[in-house]
């Protein structure tokens, strides 16, 4: 199978790839796949916690090349998208922008749950922030 | 050296040169139909296709009025197993294979339990061998044919053919195996292996695609076949069609120059593909065999690089032509189901290379892959979560994947 330019580049040059501090109370840490399945995506933001604005988006994949691809493109669109605007994100989008062949769409859609992952640790990891702020407060 | 370097001759190999010469002249000048009686033209090429019959059975231990030519050893596995189970109907229904066993014999099976056989898939040990014990315990009285390849076409693992041989002939059972991955390559020897049929195909052994051969033995027992295609009555009834005359010539030369060759190529490749093994074990961390090591073509090398996955590698590796065990990979999206089969996880099936080294690979080619994969390995690791984690000391084992 012949892989497009983009996912080729991704594949060779891959954006914003490592780690950041999970335990960070603004970062938001995402890990879906499973090895036995092929694949398996960690992704994280860092939030701005007074704006809402990612500030940072790392990634690390093990899966074939569609698959680091589409994590490699997530990371670059999350940087400087609010946390709603990252919720926007759809794998379609992933797959129009690689050029994705049908057997490939389901690494896009592992991108999209991914930050989704992410942001839905972040958010908890937010309330439970400001619980515990609160009950500081009282 | 010249790029891409091919270093999958599990799948094919190219024709060898010599054979292409042979073959030749059966295209153009003596074209003859084998089966002409009457004539020059067909005199010849009768001749021709009874020296390739003498090459491969010369090669096999075999006499070469036991060599059926077919289109391929797909095809000789349809007619072997098949044929059998024809033939032998109202003796026994009953087929004992393995689970690691190639396409063509396990869904040659599955058709058959369609209609009415039943079939015993051996599992395998994490050495990718059969048990004979549990060999012997699948037989039943209705037991008429075990069909266990002799080499495996992923990992090269060799089966103990010729204790399965003795005890097929210990029961009075037929044994057949698909020979394909280890004729030419390692000695076979068909009465010291008891061995009642074996198929092998020409484009492994450097000769060309679309000829293959059936050996079926002649002489205690003499083994008869339901033909699977009917028409003229070629190749003893067996399996009629007109025969291809320039493929076997290439076929028979192929097997001959296997013959000759053997001894020092199989020794030349066995140290290639050791020297391309200990390199990878010695510079990564994580790396496993999977098969057994003892019992093994000496030309092949399967290879997990744990926390990587296969078809990625294969993109860093694009100018060396290798197949990885990955479902990435597969037409069906499942991972190798003879790695499955050792029972070593899916992860590491989805991990796996497999080298096929050839009569054309150098030693020159051999370093280059190796410190090609080193490299792209390292960095398909920087990449990994899963390797970041195992370096954290957590046990990928014990975490809850959100499967999908």
């Amino acid at each position: 199978m012949a892989y497009s330019d983009k996912v080729l580049d991704h594949y060779n040059n891959p954006r914003n790839v490592g780690s950041l501090d999970k335990n960070d109370p603004n970062v938001g840490t995402g890990m879906v796949g499973a090895p036995e399945c092929g694949d398996v995506m960690k992704l994280q933001v860092k939030v701005n916690p007074e704006t809402g604005v990612i500030e940072d988006a790392k990634f690390k994949t093990f899966g074939c090349g569609s698959a680091i691809a589409s994590s490699s493109l997530a990371t670059q669109w999350l940087h400087g998208k609010t946390v709603d605007e990252a919720l926007a994100i759809k794998n379609t989008d992933i797959v129009n922008e690689l050029s994705l062949p049908p057997v490939k769409i389901h690494c896009s859609v592992l991108a999209e749950d991914a930050i989704k992952a992410a942001i839905a640790d972040y958010r908890k990891k937010a309330a439970s922030g400001t619980e515990v702020a609160a009950e500081a407060r009282a | 050296m010249k790029l891409p370097i091919y270093m999958d001759n599990h799948a094919t190999t190219p024709v060898d040169p010599r054979v292409f010469e042979a073959m030749r002249p059966y295209f153009t000048d003596i074209f003859g139909n084998a089966a002409s009686r009457n004539h020059s033209f067909g005199w010849q090429a009768e001749e021709a296709v009874e020296k390739a019959r003498k090459q491969i059975a010369d090669l096999i231990g075999a006499t070469a009025k036991e060599i059926v030519f077919t289109s391929g050893a797909t095809e000789s596995n349809n007619l072997a197993i098949k044929g059998v189970a024809e033939m032998y109907g109202e003796k026994g229904n009953h087929i004992i294979t393995a689970a690691t066993e190639h396409k063509a014999t396990l869904d040659t099976c599955k058709h058959l339990e369609k209609n009415g056989c039943r079939v015993t898939y051996l599992p395998v040990g994490q050495d990718g061998l059969i048990d004979l014990n549990m060999l012997r315990e699948a037989i039943t009285d209705k037991t008429i044919l075990i069909t266990l390849m002799y080499a495996n076409n992923e990992i090269g693992v060799l089966q103990p053919v010729a204790e399965i041989g003795k005890l097929a002939k210990e029961k009075g059972i037929l044994f057949h195996t698909d020979g394909v991955q280890a004729v030419g390559k390692i000695p076979v020897d068909v009465n010291r292996d008891g061995i009642h049929l074996m198929s092998l195909s020409g484009h492994k052994i450097y000769g060309p695609k679309g000829v293959g051969a059936l050996y079926v033995r002649r002489k205690s027992p003499r083994v008869q076949l339901t033909a699977q295609i009917d028409g003229g009555g070629h190749e003893r009834g067996m399996r009629s069609g007109t025969l291809n005359v320039p493929g076997i010539v290439g076929l028979g030369e192929a097997c001959e120059l296997c013959r000759k060759d053997m001894p020092e190529e199989s020794v030349r490749l066995r140290g290639l593909r050791d020297k391309l093994m200990n390199k990878l074990m010695a510079e990564l961390d994580a790396v496993y065999i999977n098969g057994s090591m003892e019992h093994r073509l000496p030309h092949n090398l399967n290879i997990s690089f744990a926390y990587v996955e296969g078809e990625s590698l294969l993109m860093g590796i694009n100018d060396v032509a290798v197949s990885s065990g990955s479902a990435c990979t597969s037409a069906t999206l499942e991972p190798s189901y003879v790695l499955k089969a050792l029972g070593a996880g899916d992860d590491l099936a989805h991990s796996s290379i497999r080298f096929g080294l050839g009569r054309f690979n150098t030693e020159e080619e051999v370093d280059y892959v190796g410190d090609k994969v080193v490299d792209v390995v390292r960095k398909l690791r920087e990449l990994s979560p899963l390797y970041e984690m195992a370096k954290e000391g957590i046990d990928l084992a014990k975490v809850q994947w959100a499967a999908h």
